[in-house]
């Protein structure tokens, strides 16, 4: 099935739901995402219910958020990726 | 892609989210960072959805804008920022725990301290400081 998914082209085999993707895509906090699909949002209790379908255009994106309580400090200063 | 050891950042993105710390205060001030690889070509201010001092997030639907205007630009959202009104340029424990995107530079603005900071964490939320180079217009425009 022909998808795309951040803006590329891609396949995915057979029936899959949004969370079965997810999956897929190594993501690792599935509930901390946010997907559309075709330009609308996906509910995250409906990521389980909802199938990928034909040319759908996926887009998913992680949760942001953060706040200034709790200043810890830098345990690895200096690590790269 | 991964965050590296040190980030680019133009002078006059980097003054744009100072100015906006200090707008939206007292609460935190937030946004997309946009470029490529290391290298920041656009801030893009999001808003506060809680609206706090002490804490912040994005509206998903304004994320999925960022990202259209980010891709449209040629670009990809590489990194986020938020301000620290009363504490210094450091990821707090709320930093790290929320900050689950591995792939993304998370950039703090101390409004007290003036100075901008960039982080990344891994996997086991292990933080790393990056190193924040400074480019000034006129070398950006070369």
């Amino acid at each position: 099935m022909n998808v795309t998914i951040n803006g590329k082209n891609d396949t995915v085999d057979g029936a899959m739901t949004v969370l079965d993707l997810l999956k897929l895509k190594d993501v690792e906090a599935p509930d901390m995402v946010s997907v559309q699909i075709n330009g609308e949002i996906v509910e995250k209790e409906k990521f389980g219910a909802t199938q990928i379908a034909e040319n759908d255009e996926i887009e998913f994106l992680y949760f942001m958020g953060g706040g200034s309580r709790s200043a810890s400090r830098v345990s690895c200063a200096g690590k790269g990726k | 892609m991964s965050a590296s050891e040190s980030i680019i950042v133009p002078s006059s993105i980097a003054d744009a989210i100072a100015k906006q710390a200090n707008a939206e205060l007292p609460n935190e001030a937030c946004g997309y960072l946009a470029g490529i690889d290391n290298r920041v070509e656009l801030g893009i201010p999001m808003r506060n959805v809680d609206a706090s001092p002490e804490h912040f997030s994005f509206d998903p639907a304004e994320q999925f804008a960022a990202l259209k205007t980010a891709r449209e630009a040629g670009l990809s959202l590489i990194g986020t920022y938020h301000s620290h009104p009363e504490t210094p340029a450091r990821m707090s424990e709320e930093d790290i725990r929320l900050a689950v995107d591995t792939s993304m530079y998370y950039a703090i603005y101390s409004v007290i301290e003036k100075k901008l900071k960039v982080f990344t964490v891994d996997a086991a939320k292990n933080v790393s400081e990056s190193r924040v180079e400074l480019l000034d217009a006129a070398r950006n425009a070369r």
